[in-house]
């Protein structure tokens, strides 16, 4: 371990602006068998989007292009980000190694299946 | 350690984005005054229009749709965006979250007052609606010879 620091040159205004993310709206819900999530990505292609598995850290990335050609100017802009990012903590009865994830019209689907030997039994009462 | 997938909000990201709101709410966008038409932020779908000298050019965020599923009109210079996101969950399931936007939607925005409603053309793609208005003739810069 070194303790010198590497002095981060200071970013521009405009740099930092362009890094702001956006926060993709979710839906999710559980069955049986798995955990599904939906985000709305308008704008992303598959090829603009990640998905990283840090531990149990799910990380959802993706790249937008608001960018208008040069020769146009922005009259009106709800929306002045670059990317979406998201994440969420997941918990260790999922199989994060089988996770599914599938992009269509924005819209991503990620269905994160639970592992087989947890999946929820019936627990029989018995009379005491 | 962060909360679960089935926990709260407790994030960075989501904390930031609720005050970004809440400042929005109470200063307005700009500062500036506000349009008439304009919605509050996080309204769905979320648009963004761009101007050159012979087109506009709006984008509408709506992930999750068909392109069937939007009505379009544009009446002089007022554009009009509809239509219905039905979302439905399967069912017997439990619920955690439910942040997408789910009903029917109705935007108006005016355009600049030279569009030409006769020549429109939209495409939808990866979830974002992208209509093209022609601008007038007249109004395209035009080469002023000097003699």
């Amino acid at each position: 371990m070194s303790n010198s620091k590497t002095v981060q040159p200071a970013e521009s205004a405009a740099e930092v602006k362009s890094e702001l993310a956006l926060l993709p709206s979710v839906d999710i819900y559980e069955d049986a068998k798995n955990i599904t999530l939906k985000a709305d990505l308008p704008g992303v292609s598959k090829e603009g989007l990640s998905i990283e598995l840090d531990g149990e850290t799910l990380t959802i990335e993706a790249r937008l292009n608001t960018d208008m050609p040069e020769s146009m100017t922005t009259l009106y802009a709800d929306v002045s980000g670059n990317r979406y990012v998201r994440r969420f903590s997941l918990s260790s009865e999922l199989e994060v190694g089988k996770i599914n994830a599938e992009m269509k019209n924005g819209e991503l689907t990620l269905i994160i299946p639970k592992r087989e030997d947890l999946q929820p039994r019936k627990i029989e009462v018995k009379a005491g | 350690m962060a909360g679960y997938l089935t926990g709260f909000d407790n994030d960075f990201f989501s904390q930031f984005d609720h005050m970004r709101r809440q400042m929005n709410r109470l200063f307005g966008e700009s500062g500036g005054a506000t349009g008439i038409r304009s919605v509050t932020a996080g309204t769905f779908p979320a648009i963004n229009v761009g101007a050159s000298t012979k087109h506009v050019d709006v984008y509408v965020f709506a992930a999750g749709l068909d392109s069937e599923q939007f009505q379009l009109s544009l009446q002089q210079n007022l554009l009009t965006i509809a239509g219905e996101r039905k979302i439905q969950l399967p069912e017997g399931v439990q619920s955690y979250r439910r942040e997408r936007f789910n009903g029917a939607f109705k935007r108006t925005l005016a355009l600049p007052d030279d569009v030409n409603p006769d020549a429109v053309e939209a495409t939808y793609r990866d979830g974002v609606l992208h209509i093209v208005v022609q601008r007038a003739e007249e109004v395209q810069p035009r080469k002023i010879e000097v003699k």
